[in-house]
C-alpha cells in the first residue's frame, strides 16, 4: 500500500535501514502491549536527526501517517504501528552525545537506553533519576513520549521535570530545537507541553538532561503487615511526618506468593501485604529518617521490619518487588497489568473494593503499587483460552479505572493512554478539556499523521485557522514581529 | 452609546463588571471595561462576552507584576481573578492544593502551613522590600511562572503545577491533569500555560503538589573573591552529597566581592552536621545563621525591591564566570554598575539595573548582552555536543520588568527558540489575537 515510498526511504536510511520484508515487519506488530497488534506497512531505522527528518517530509508530502517507535517496552499501546504507515525506530540513534556534570546535564540520542545515561554519569557521581521498572532496556525517546517515571519518582519527579531541552522533527519534518538546556529559555514551555505527549506532536531526536548528585546514603526498609490496610496506615503515617522518601511500594499476598515462587524473595512469611520503603540524601538525614519511618512501621502494626543499606543488600529486598510482574506470569497464563491512580488517602477503600469486585468475579487479582504517590498496578489473572474469561477480565480490569475515577484519581499514573485508553478519556474529561488538549494537536501536526489513532477516542478537525497566513513574511521569520 | 451596550452585554455576564478607571492601566494601557468574575461560570460567561464584542482582554491578579511583559497591543477589558480567591481543597494526606487563581499566596501558605505543608516557590518580596509575601496571587504567579532560590530542588510552577482549569478566549471553561502527582492522561496544560502571561487564556485554578515543611533551614554564607571564586564555591555546594536547597550569588557591583549563600533544609541535627561540613567545603570566612541573609532572593522573583530594570538570564551553570563577564563588558561599555542576584547553581541570575539608569543605556546594555550571548561567550557548550549536536545557543537574556521609558527601546524578550511553533500554538488558542497581544516573547 506505501510501497511506492520505498525508493525515496532507502535513498535515506540506506538499504540497511528499510525493512519490507512482511516476516520482519511482523516483529515490530506491537509494542509491550501485546493484545494490540498491527503490522506496519514500511519499517525505517534512521541513523540521523536528519534522516528522521527526511523520512516525515516524504510521509507528509505523501499523506502517510508515521509511528516513532523507541525500544518498544510501552505498555498502552503508543508504539502500535499503522499498516498504511511508516514506523521510525530509533533505536539506531543511541549516541551519549555529552556527559556534563560541570552543568549537571547530559545530551542523548532518543534510542538510548535508560540505565545507560546513568552508568555514564556515575563515574562523575551523577545518575539520571527516572528509572522506569524497563530502564534496562527502555529508550529516553520513548521516556519522553510517555513522561515515564519510576519507583523513585515519588522524591525525584518524572521524566518531565528532568528534561530541558529537546531537538524534535515536527510532524511537518523539520527539525527544531525546544529549549536550551537551560531550563528557562523565553517563551512557551514547549519542552513540558512535549513530554508525555506520546508520539504525536513529533519525533524527538536529541534529549538534553538534568544529572542529579548521586545521594550520600540510601536505606530500604522492608516491612511485613497482616493486611494492606495496616500497611497502608504505615504510608499514611510516614507523610504525615513530613518525610518524602525515594520510594514507597506496596505488595499484596498474592503478589508476595508469585514473588517468592519466582525469585525466593525470602519475604517474611505469611505476611498479608509488605511494604519497601526507600530513603535517600545525605547520611545524618536519612539514618534519623530510617529510625522514625521504622517506627511508624511499629505503630501501625508491622509484623516484621528489616533494614539494607549496602546496595547488595537492598537488590535483595527489590528483587521481589523488581520480579512480581514476570512472577505474576508464572502463576497464571496471562494477565492485565493495570495502572491507575487514587488520591493516597483513598488507597484503604479503593483496595477494599479491588478485593470486592474480585471475590464477586472470581477473578484473581494480585496488587503491586507505588503506594507512596497512590499509583496501583493490579494484576488481573485470567485463563487466555477461554473467551469468556477474557472479557470477564477485561472488565473487571476497567472497573479498577472506573474506581480510580470516582476517588477523583487518573486512568494511567505512568503507563500512558496509547491505543489501550483512549476509549476511557471521556470517563476523565469532559468534551471540552478534551477539546481544548487537541489545540495544541493542531498546532503541531495540522495533517494528523504523526502517531494517529493514539490518547484520544476522536481526532479534532483542525481546519483553517482564521487569519492564519499562507506565506510567511521575513520579519516574523526573523521574528522581529508577529501579524495580527 | 455602543460602549454602554458593550457595558451591558459584560455585566450581563458578569456582574461586577464595570467601566474601567484610571487605577486598572495595564503597563500605560488604559482598558475600557473591567470584571471581576466570582466564579469559574461568571469568568466564562464573561469572555464569551468579550469575544462577541471583540474585545482584547488582559488577564489581571493582584497586578503586582502587572507592568511585566511588553504593554499590549490591544486591551479594552480587564478581567481580575481577585474575587476567584478560595483555597478550594487542602488535602493533607495527599500533600496537594486546588486553589483558585485569585487567592493570594500569602494566605494560601498560612491555609497550608498549618498541616505543616507549603507550596514550595518563593513567594516575591513584599512592598517593604523584605523577605515576606507580597500580594502575588496563585494565578498570577503560575501566568508568570516566577519561583525563586529554591527553583534549585523544588522548580519552578510549571514543576509543582498538576492539574489546571483555564477559561479560553471564547469562554470555554477546560481542565487538565487532575489532582493526583502521577498522572500522564492526556496533554499537560498546565506546563503550557505556566509562564505564558496571559497569551493563551484565564487561568482560573489549578492543583499543586505540596511539600512538607522543613523542619530547620540554615544559611551559610561565604564572600568568594571574583567570579571564578565564586563559579567554584556554588559548583561545590552543588556537587556535594549535603543536597542544598538552594545555592545563591550576590554581587553589590563590578568590583565588588561575589557573596555566595547555601540554604540547607531538612531534619535541624542533620542540617547543623551538613552546614558544618558545608563551611569546610565553602573555606575560611564561611558562616551559618538561620536566617536568610538581607540579599537572599530580592531580585530572585522580580519583586518591588527593585524599582528600575531587571533582567534574568539563564545559562549552563558552568558558565557563570563567563555570563559575569559578558554583563561586566557590557555594563562597563554602557557606563552602568547593576546589582547581580540569582540562583548560580540553577543557572538563572538577575541583573538590576536602578531607576535612574538612563534608557539608552540600559537598551545599549541589554543589546550589548544578548550580542555577545548569541556569539556563544556564554554558552558553556560540551566539548563532545558542537551544534548541531546541542542547541545554536545555550544561554537567554529577558527583560522582566522596565521603567516605561526603557521599555520604549529595548525588545523585553530578545530572540525566543522555537519561535513558530509558539505562534501556531497561540493561533490555536486564540486564533483572534485578543489575549493579552503583543505582551508575550517574540511579539505574540
Amino acid at each position: 500500500m506505501i510501497e511506492h515510498l520505498v525508493p525515496a526511504m532507502v535513498e535515506i536510511c540506506g538499504p540497511g535501514g528499510v525493512v519490507t520484508d512482511p516476516l520482519d515487519l511482523r516483529t515490530y506488530e506491537c509494542d509491550g502491549l501485546t493484545s494490540h497488534r498491527a503490522a506496519p506497512g514500511l519499517v525505517v531505522l534512521p541513523r540521523t536527526a536528519e534522516q528522521v527528518a527526511a523520512v516525515v517530509r516524504v510521509c507528509a508530502g505523501a499523506g502517510v501517517p508515521f509511528v516513532a517507535r523507541g525500544s518498544g517496552t510501552g505498555l498502552s499501546g503508543g508504539a502500535l504501528p499503522r499498516t498504511d504507515g511508516v514506523l521510525i525506530v530509533t533505536s539506531r540513534m543511541r549516541r551519549i552525545i555529552a556527559i556534563d556534570p560541570d552543568s549537571q546535564r547530559a545530551i542523548v540520542e532518543p534510542g538510548v537506553t535508560n540505565l545507560s545515561v546513568s552508568n555514564a554519569a556515575r563515574p562523575f557521581g551523577y545518575f539520571y533519576a527516572p528509572d522506569p521498572s524497563s530502564q534496562q532496556v527502555c529508550s529516553v525517546g520513548g521516556n519522553v513520549a510517555e513522561n515515564s517515571g519510576g519507583a523513585h519518582c515519588l522524591k525525584h519527579g518524572f521524566t518531565v521535570h528532568h528534561v530541558t531541552g529537546l531537538e524534535i522533527v515536527t510532524p511537518a519534518g523539520e527539525l527544531t530545537w525546544l529549549g536550551d538546556g537551560t531550563g528557562g529559555a523565553p517563551g512557551y514551555d514547549l519542552v513540558g507541553a512535549f513530554v508525555g505527549s506520546e508520539g504525536t506532536l513529533g519525533i524527538v531526536t536529541k534529549i538534553i538532561v538534568k544529572l542529579t548528585r548521586i545521594p550520600q546514603m540510601v536505606t530500604c526498609l522492608l516491612a511485613a503487615f497482616e493486611t494492606t490496610g495496616a500497611g497502608g496506615n504505615a504510608v499514611s503515617a510516614i507523610i504525615a511526618a513530613g518525610m518524602v522518601p525515594a520510594a514507597i511500594e506496596m505488595m499484596d499476598a498474592l503478589a508476595i506468593e508469585a514473588a517468592e515462587a519466582a525469585v525466593a524473595c525470602h519475604y517474611p512469611e505469611g505476611a498479608g501485604a509488605v511494604l519497601i520503603v526507600e530513603l535517600d540524601g545525605p547520611g545524618p538525614d536519612v539514618r534519623r529518617e530510617a529510625a522514625a519511618a521504622r517506627a511508624l512501621c511499629e505503630q501501625a502494626g508491622s509484623t516484621e521490619i528489616r533494614e539494607a543499606v549496602d546496595p547488595a543488600e537492598r537488590a535483595v529486598i527489590w528483587a521481589g518487588r523488581k520480579s512480581a510482574f514476570a512472577a505474576v506470569g508464572r502463576i497464571c497464563a496471562a494477565y492485565i497489568v493495570q495502572d491507575g491512580v487514587v488520591p493516597r488517602t483513598a488507597l484503604g477503600p479503593v483496595l477494599d473494593e479491588i478485593a470486592k469486585l474480585s471475590a464477586e468475579s472470581g477473578i484473581r487479582v494480585a496488587n503491586v503499587f507505588h503506594a507512596g504517590d497512590g499509583n496501583l498496578h493490579p494484576l488481573v489473572l485470567y485463563d487466555d483460552s477461554s473467551p469468556e474469561a477474557t472479557a470477564a477480565a477485561e472488565e473487571l480490569s476497567g472497573a479498577i479505572l472506573d474506581l480510580c475515577i470516582t476517588h477523583g484519581g487518573s486512568i494511567t499514573g505512568e503507563h500512558g493512554v496509547g491505543v489501550d485508553k483512549s476509549r476511557y478519556m471521556p470517563k476523565m474529561f469532559g468534551a471540552d478539556d478534551l477539546d481544548t488538549m487537541q489545540l495544541l494537536r493542531c498546532a503541531f501536526d495540522p495533517g494528523g499523521l504523526c502517531n494517529p489513532g493514539k490518547v484520544f477516542p476522536t481526532p479534532r478537525l483542525c481546519g483553517e485557522v482564521p487569519g492564519a497566513q499562507r506565506g510567511v513574511h521575513p520579519l516574523v521569520a526573523s521574528g522581529q514581529a508577529e501579524q495580527f | 452609546m455602543a460602549g454602554d451596550a458593550v457595558l451591558r452585554a459584560l455585566a450581563g455576564a458578569c456582574p461586577a463588571a464595570r467601566a474601567a478607571d484610571a487605577g486598572d492601566a495595564v503597563a500605560g494601557v488604559a482598558p475600557r471595561y473591567a470584571a471581576s468574575p466570582a466564579s469559574v461560570a461568571e469568568a466564562s460567561a464573561v469572555m464569551r462576552a468579550a469575544a462577541g464584542q471583540g474585545l482584547s482582554v488582559v488577564a489581571r491578579g493582584s497586578g503586582s507584576r502587572l507592568d511585566w511583559g511588553a504593554p499590549p497591543r490591544g486591551c479594552d477589558l480587564v478581567v481580575d481573578t481577585l474575587r476567584l480567591d478560595q483555597v478550594v481543597e487542602h488535602a493533607a494526606g495527599d500533600l496537594v492544593a486546588r486553589v483558585q487563581a485569585g487567592a493570594g499566596l500569602r494566605r494560601l501558605a498560612e491555609v497550608l502551613a498549618s498541616a505543616g505543608q507549603q507550596l514550595a516557590l518563593d513567594p516575591p518580596p513584599g512592598g517593604d522590600g523584605q523577605q515576606q509575601m507580597g500580594t502575588a496571587t496563585v494565578g498570577g504567579t503560575l501566568a508568570t511562572g516566577t519561583a525563586g532560590p529554591r527553583r534549585l530542588r523544588y522548580g519552578t510552577p510549571r514543576d509543582l503545577v498538576i492539574g489546571i482549569t483555564v477559561v479560553r478566549a471564547d469562554g470555554t471553561v477546560a481542565s487538565s491533569g487532575g489532582k493526583v502527582v502521577k498522572n500522564v492522561a492526556g496533554y499537560d496544560l498546565g506546563k503550557l500555560f505556566a509562564g505564558s502571561y496571559g497569551t493563551l487564556g484565564l487561568i482560573v485554578e489549578a492543583v499543586f503538589r505540596l511539600h512538607p515543611l522543613p523542619a530547620a533551614a540554615a544559611y551559610t554564607t561565604v564572600d568568594a573573591g571574583g567570579p571564578a571564586d565564586a563559579r567554584r564555591a556554588a559548583a561545590a555546594a552543588a556537587a556535594s552529597e549535603l543536597a542544598p536547597t538552594a545555592v545563591e550569588i550576590s554581587r553589590a557591583g563590578r568590583d565588588q566581592p561575589v557573596r555566595v549563600g547555601v540554604l540547607l533544609e531538612g531534619d535541624p541535627a542533620g542540617v547543623g552536621e551538613r552546614s558544618a561540613h558545608l563551611r569546610e567545603l565553602l573555606g575560611a570566612g564561611a558562616v551559618t545563621s538561620p536566617d536568610a541573609p538581607g540579599w537572599w532572593g530580592r531580585t530572585g522573583s522580580g519583586g518591588p525591591a527593585v524599582a528600575g530594570t531587571l533582567i534574568r538570564i539563564a545559562f549552563w551553570a558552568a558558565a557563570l564566570p563567563a555570563v559575569l563577564a559578558v554583563i561586566d563588558t557590557a555594563a562597563a561599555a554602557a557606563g552602568l554598575d547593576p546589582l547581580v542576584t540569582g540562583s548560580a547553581a540553577a543557572g538563572v541570575i538577575y541583573v538590576a539595573l536602578g531607576g535612574d539608569a538612563g534608557p539608552a543605556a540600559v537598551a545599549a546594555f541589554v543589546a550589548a548582552v544578548r550580542e555577545a550571548l548569541a556569539r556563544g561567550e556564554a554558552d558553556a557548550r560540551p566539548a563532545s555536543a558542537p551544534v548541531p549536536d546541542s542547541p545554536p545557543v545555550l544561554a537567554s537574556a529577558v527583560v522582566v520588568h522596565a521603567p516605561p521609558p526603557v521599555r520604549e527601546q529595548v525588545d523585553l524578550w530578545g530572540p525566543v527558540p522555537g519561535l513558530p511553533l509558539m505562534r501556531a500554538v497561540k493561533d490555536q488558542f486564540d486564533p483572534e489575537h485578543r489575549m493579552a497581544p503583543g505582551r508575550f516573547a517574540g511579539g505574540i
